[in-house]
């Protein structure tokens, strides 16, 4: 063991490299603040000038991981899953948006929300018939949606109630707005499959439903049917996941999450929405005066600061601010932060490619100087549209709609560095 | 206040031209026709009017004794929520700043239950009562809510003449609705 060590800076006992293998770890999920103690040189075992030890011996073979894993050095990036719900079936899981890069999530930590658990489906028995006011009622077998004409797409999805109003106390980005993510999805444009079994001129809903235990049923106007909608069976190259509706879900970019129908196994064209409990008691917007709005649709334009964020620490001096951007309604624009509460505001880079309905990315550059602070994001998309802060949103919807939250979130800097959420009182 | 200037409820019409549109796309001849004996099996959505609703009936003494079995232990014995969602009450509640959204005072449509419970109840044995169980379920529900008498027996036209009091409380989408800088391209 010790024959090629060179270290000057004493025994290394099986005992430390355990404790520097935790530091490790530790150091991956706390992120922002990455500074070690400054350690003496030539007093790391695998630093230099000392060869590390994982450059002394062969690694793992050629597949010995048939379908591969992060590292377990990554161990903490998982789902962020609530604890002590009465039940699971019902639930939703968040992505760990904070631990995440780029715009792609990885398709373990998408997002997840269902409403009668998760479905075991064979997709050699799966079946999705196409029925209603159409010239031709058809059965179609996964091996039969495949041989239509395909088409690969990058979007985000995003839950509707990300997060409810009364629901701003969340310590990390993935507590307030992790109920979003985004794959690159592949499948067949919804519009082709109408075509083969042929719409009739009165056609203006399609009531979609899912084959999981809730049956879940939503309506779709015939319009985004036959625009960008599409039916997918892959995403990020591989089939669907159980959690996104393996072997089949329907994918209606820009709309909220759970019109996107999941385990999907029956389109009813209709001349009118089905009204189902999903689109009238729940997914409604209350609001103040007691109405609730119905077929609120389009998730708007919305941003999160991801690094710093809630929870992480920063060092004085360069600090590189980055977060995500999104909006239902087309592309992203501009995204502006704010270091110092809002009072003014500065254009962060958009990292290409910028896609429709999809997550962008940001970056602004920044030296902090140690004064406490507040740093926000706030998105523009391509309809002009710009994300409102909370008050100006609960001025006009009150507490009580729950949906289609989509405020600016302040991110307080402390002293010390620390990162917490704006929202909560220091 | 916002909300008051909202348009009344108006369905989302589709473009007119859109079947034409959509079957211009070349048929590829994938997949088989589906008989009307597959499509009325699995053809479950009803339609807010009630007209897809089953042959069949239920009472309200009938559902009582469903409910106690299938649904109190997660809804209560009176439907007064647990682990399971409330439905009973809160009537007169969803312009305060409280609303309480139950069957009784937040559905609109009396057909949906008859849906919902048959697609998706109980939780742990969803699609396993039969359709003269699903109306004596959803008879007990709306009785709970004062909105059939205690002798009820419904069917689907019965079911489809109660008049739910949130029937008229949906409105269509008016976003953008919130004042900001909305900037021209």
């Amino acid at each position: 063991m010790s024959k090629g060590r060179r270290d000057g800076g004493g025994l290394e006992s099986p005992q430390r490299r355990h404790l520097l293998g935790r530091g490790a770890a530790l150091v991956g999920g706390a992120v922002v603040s990455g500074t070690v103690a400054a350690q003496e040189a030539g007093s790391e075992p695998n630093g230099p000038p000392n060869i590390p030890d994982w450059m002394k011996v062969p690694g793992a073979d050629v597949g010995s991981e048939p379908y591969g894993t992060p590292s377990p050095f990554e161990k903490q990036v998982v789902r962020n899953i609530p604890k002590g719900l009465p039940q699971y079936i019902s639930a939703s899981s968040r992505t760990p948006l904070q631990e995440l890069d780029g715009i792609i999530t990885p398709n373990g930590l998408f997002y997840e929300r269902h409403h009668g658990g998760i479905p075991e489906i064979d997709p050699g028995q799966h079946r999705l018939m196409v029925h209603g006011l159409v010239e031709t009622p058809l059965i179609l077998t996964m091996a039969d949606i495949r041989r239509f004409p395909s088409e690969s797409r990058i979007h985000f999805i995003e839950c509707s109630g990300n997060p409810g109003f009364e629901a701003m106390s969340g310590r990390t980005a993935s507590d307030l707005v992790g109920l979003v993510s985004c794959a690159e999805w592949t499948g067949v444009p919804l519009k082709t499959v109408l075509a083969e079994a042929g719409l009739r001129p009165e056609a203006k809903w399609v009531v979609a439903e899912g084959a999981d235990a809730a049956a879940l049923t939503r309506s779709i106007p015939i319009d985004k049917c036959l625009d960008d909608a599409m039916l997918v069976y892959s995403q990020n190259g591989e089939r669907l996941r159980p959690q996104q509706g393996y072997p089949l879900r329907v994918l209606l970019p820009g709309f909220e999450g759970n019109m996107n129908v999941k385990w999907l196994r029956r389109l009813n064209v209709t001349a009118e929405p089905a009204h189902s409990r999903e689109e009238t008691s729940k997914y409604t917007d209350s609001m103040p005066d007691g109405t609730a709005r119905q077929f609120t649709f389009y998730m708007e334009a919305k941003s999160i600061i991801t690094r710093p964020s809630g929870t992480q620490r920063i060092d004085r001096g360069y600090n590189e601010i980055t977060g995500i951007a999104w909006s239902g309604h087309g592309r992203i624009t501009q995204v502006e932060v704010s270091v110092n509460d809002g009072r003014t505001w500065t254009v962060a880079q958009l990292q290409a490619p910028v896609l429709t309905r999809a997550l962008t990315r940001f970056r602004l550059p920044w030296t902090w100087d140690g004064t406490p602070t507040a740093i926000l994001s706030r998105a523009t998309d391509e309809t002009g549209y710009v994300q409102p802060d909370f008050k100006a949103l609960t001025q006009v919807r009150g507490m009580k709609s729950f949906y289609h939250n989509n405020a600016i979130i302040p991110w307080r800097i402390a002293e010390s560095g620390a990162v917490s959420n704006g929202f909560v009182k220091a | 206040m916002a909300s008051s200037k909202l348009r009344p409820f108006v369905l989302a019409a589709g473009l007119a031209a859109a079947a034409a549109a959509a079957n211009a796309s070349p048929r590829y001849g994938i997949g088989r026709p589906a008989t009307q004996p597959e499509i009325a099996a699995w053809d479950i959505d009803i339609d807010r009017d009630g007209r897809k609703l089953p042959a069949g009936q239920g009472s309200v003494a009938q559902g009582q004794i469903l409910f106690a079995s299938q649904c109190a232990s997660c809804h209560g014995a009176k439907g007064e929520g647990g682990t399971g969602e409330r439905l009973v009450g809160g009537q007169g509640s969803l312009a305060s700043g409280k609303p309480i959204k139950t069957v009784g005072s937040f559905w609109p449509y009396a057909p949906t239950l008859f849906d919902y419970i048959r697609r998706a109840m109980p939780l742990n044995a969803p699609q396993s009562l039969d359709t003269d169980a699903v109306y004596a379920v959803s008879a007990y529900i709306l009785h709970l809510n004062g909105l059939v008498p205690g002798d009820a027996v419904i069917d689907a036209a019965s079911l489809a003449a109660v008049r739910m009091p949130n029937r008229d409380g949906f409105v269509s989408d008016p976003r953008p609705d919130v004042p900001g800088e909305v900037r021209p391209r």
